[in-house]
């Protein structure tokens, strides 16, 4: 068994009831915790991209991987490496700043991160950040220090890099996708 | 044609030419029942009321693994739809094409724990191909025409199509669609759409086929391992033979795969895995060229994965791409259909022959097993493959009879041999034995049982006798759950812990009660005499055969066991 890591597969999925549960039932089975998790419509509002990070061995990973291409609502899935990807994520974080000088501080480590304050109040201020989980945990752990009343992270969504697409007509997308042609 | 959608969902199973459906009505399923009265489907499509929603399920299993037409299967919502749940699982697992049809409660019913309500497509979905709940009657038609689809193609496996009460009784405009249309219509054009956009054309690859080729050209002991895929592609079977052939390599099955070569070919080394025999499995381990067809290699085959043909470059041939590499590492892998791959391969394979190699894995000979009895279960097998030909049906149960019949029951083509491999059911057989009976009504069936398997499901003695579909039983008793005893005595210091079946039912009188003749037998000629006379009335036959209980189903090889580290051979 090789090392556990975090894996990220892009899923391409039919837009229907219950595609989601199904595809999440895969990681549950093999003891898999997901670690993040998005979904979303695609410019084809009859498909959904799932992005999820799941820490488990590669060998757990292929085998998920398979499982998920072969069902009838999932159209494609890869996996895609960091190197060779672009991956985002949205946090929103609520953060104490009753104090002049802290609220100071806060604006000046959201200027820093390239983040925005997107709510003020009286007590508070709220960032939206952007960025990849580095970054967002980076920032996370500084505003710790001040108080983070409420914290909502999207989870990672990516895409790869270049040219290359979910969809690519590889052999093994035709391999599994035979299994699937109706006779 | 404006019609209720429960009249829809009979049109439909016309369109698929459904001749014969096994079910069990209630509250949320009754206009569907309604139609066989009051639109006269019943005269069109047989209904088969078993005594349980399981026998159904099984039943419709057994209809499709004899035909490889897709089974049918009905019942209700709640309870009903729980007890088909060890039925679908037994389709799943062996791959076998039943499409599964339940009614909910009504859709504003549902999420409120109403009575009989439980949520059918959450509690089926890992055992389903697929499924669906539908609460848009405008779409009742096509899902059911996808789900037989998607039911018999690629690698075959179990449909549920949950239906919202309220929808069976929504009137909706339909019209008939002959079978050939229905992949130019609807979602079921869409998926071949899609699936053709990405699949140039659904043929193995040419490449793969020429390296398989090359492979065996370089190999001295290839060896060949057949599964249920060759059981389920459609007239792979004559194209398998001419591979083997071909080949002239020894040729393994998984049990699944039984039927795939005859029992008696000078080729066949007989069933692989933990009862399978000493030259199958020692042939694994010495290869050097393994060609798997069809054959997931569960655990019962591949015991110890890492170890499993060692010495051999794998090539593993199958329509699902998940099975490549899920249980043992591969050197090689060919997608697609087993018919049109061997067909490609038998038109480019020159002939071979190794006669050293097959001496040696023919020279690995099984013991004769000894039995403490009068009668040993290779006896009573014996006795049935001399009364039996190829027009026989064998189902069985699960458990040291099942292993019995897969060891001897002498098999000549596919889809004799009816068993539930992957999931192991207990109970399967009777409803299978009647599901294949009712689809092939010219055929002997025999049911071979053990007295645990029985007491499951033999209530369907009354769905036999009153839909008039002779079966003839063989029950193995050794008055114990035999194959979890076999265990306990080889690995658990003989403590017999809650397998010992003391307690009757007098099984004679009990086949009498339901209009079958039963008889009890404990010798070899008694057997005989009484099977003989079984296979002559044509069923409704219980033959109850004494055996002993410390009788051992051997060789085995325990599991997590490397293929030649035999506990008992």
């Amino acid at each position: 068994m090789s090392e556990v890591r975090i894996h990220t597969l892009s899923v391409l999925v039919e837009n229907v009831a219950g595609v989601l549960s199904h595809v999440t039932r895969f990681f549950s089975r093999k003891g898999y915790n997901i670690e993040s998790l998005a979904v979303g419509p695609t410019d084809d509002t009859s498909v959904s991209r799932i992005t999820i990070e799941v820490m488990a061995d590669d060998a757990s990973a292929e085998q998920i991987m398979n499982q998920l291409r072969k069902m009838f609502s999932v159209y494609s899935v890869k996996e895609l490496p960091r190197k060779t990807s672009v991956r985002r994520e949205l946090v929103l974080i609520k953060v104490k700043a009753e104090e002049p000088d802290m609220r100071n501080e806060i604006i000046q480590i959201v200027n820093i991160f390239r983040a925005s304050i997107i709510d003020v109040s009286l007590k508070t201020l709220t960032i939206a950040l952007i960025g990849d989980e580095d970054k967002a945990d980076a920032m996370q752990n500084l505003l710790k220090n001040f108080g983070i009343l409420e914290l909502a992270r999207t989870g990672t969504v990516a895409l790869e890099r270049g040219e290359a697409t979910l969809v690519d007509d590889t052999k093994e997308n035709k391999e599994f996708n035979l299994g699937k042609n109706m006779n | 044609m404006k019609m209720k959608c429960s009249q829809v969902l009979m049109e439909c199973l016309l369109e698929q030419g459904v001749d014969t459906v096994f079910g069990y009505p209630g509250g949320t399923i009754l206009n569907i029942y309604d139609e066989f009265e009051l639109h006269g489907y019943g005269e069109k499509i047989k209904h088969i009321l078993t005594s349980h929603e399981q026998g159904a399920a099984h039943a419709a299993d057994g209809y499709a693994r004899s035909t490889g037409k897709v089974g049918v299967c009905f019942a209700t919502s709640g309870p009903g739809a729980t007890n088909l749940t060890t039925g679908i699982a037994t389709a799943y697992y062996d791959s076998s094409p039943v499409v599964f049809i339940t009614v909910n409660v009504p859709e504003a019913l549902i999420g409120k724990d109403a009575f009989q309500e439980v949520d059918v497509t959450g509690i089926t979905m890992p055992i389903t191909k697929c499924n669906y709940l539908v609460r848009d009657p405008e779409t009742l038609a096509d899902v059911v025409r996808e789900a037989f689809a998607i039911a018999r193609s690629g690698r075959p496996g179990p449909v549920v199509i949950d239906i919202a009460k309220n929808v069976t009784l929504t009137e909706v405009e339909f019209e008939s669609l002959p079978l050939s249309e229905h992949s130019k219509s609807g979602r079921l054009a869409k998926r071949v759409q899609r699936s053709n956009n990405n699949l140039k054309a659904p043929e193995p690859d040419g490449e793969d086929i020429d390296k398989l080729i090359s492979m065996i050209a370089e190999a001295k002991k290839p060896l060949v391992l057949a599964g249920g895929g060759i059981i389920r592609s459609k007239d792979a079977v004559p194209e398998f033979r001419k591979f083997i052939e071909k080949l002239g390599a020894p040729v393994t099955t998984s049990m699944m795969g039984i039927g795939a070569c005859p029992s008696d070919h000078p080729l066949f080394t007989g069933m692989i895995g933990m009862h399978g025999t000493r030259a199958s499995n020692i042939a694994t381990t010495k290869c050097d060229l393994l060609i798997i067809i069809g054959c997931r290699l569960s655990d019962r085959v591949a015991l110890a994965p890492h170890f499993f043909a060692r010495n051999a470059k794998i090539v593993h041939i199958d329509i699902d791409r998940a099975e490549i590499d899920k249980n043992v590492k591969t050197d090689h892998h060919i997608i697609g259909d087993a018919r049109r791959v061997l067909e490609l391969i038998n038109a480019k394979l020159p002939s071979y022959d190794y006669p050293e190699w097959r001496e040696e894995v023919f020279s690995q000979k099984t013991k004769e097993p000894v039995s403490a009895g009068k009668t040993t279960p290779k006896e009573i097998v014996d006795i049935i493959n001399k009364y039996t030909d190829e027009n026989t049906i064998i189902t069985t149960d699960v458990g040291q009879h099942q292993m019995w019949l897969a060891q001897y029951f002498n098999c000549s083509r596919p889809k004799q041999f009816i068993s539930s491999g992957g999931f192991g059911t207990m109970g399967f057989g009777l409803g299978a034995a009647i599901g294949a009976k009712i689809a092939n009504p010219d055929k002997l069936v025999v049911h071979c049982t053990g007295d645990g398997s029985f007491r499951m499901n033999y209530t369907e003695y009354a769905t036999a006798k009153y839909y008039g579909v002779p079966v003839i039983t063989v029950l193995f008793n050794n008055r114990a759950l035999g194959m979890v005893r076999q265990w306990q005595a080889l690995t658990a210091g003989r403590r017999f812990s809650q397998t010992t079946l003391d307690r009757g039912p007098d099984f004679v009188k009990f086949a009498d009660a339901f209009g079958f003749e039963g008889v009890r037998v404990s010798t070899k000629d008694e057997f005989e005499k009484a099977f003989e006379k079984a296979v002559k009335s044509g069923g409704y036959y219980m033959i109850e055969c004494s055996i002993d209980t410390e009788d051992l189903v051997s060789p085995m090889i325990p599991g997590g066991a490397k293929s030649d580290e035999f506990l008992l051979d």
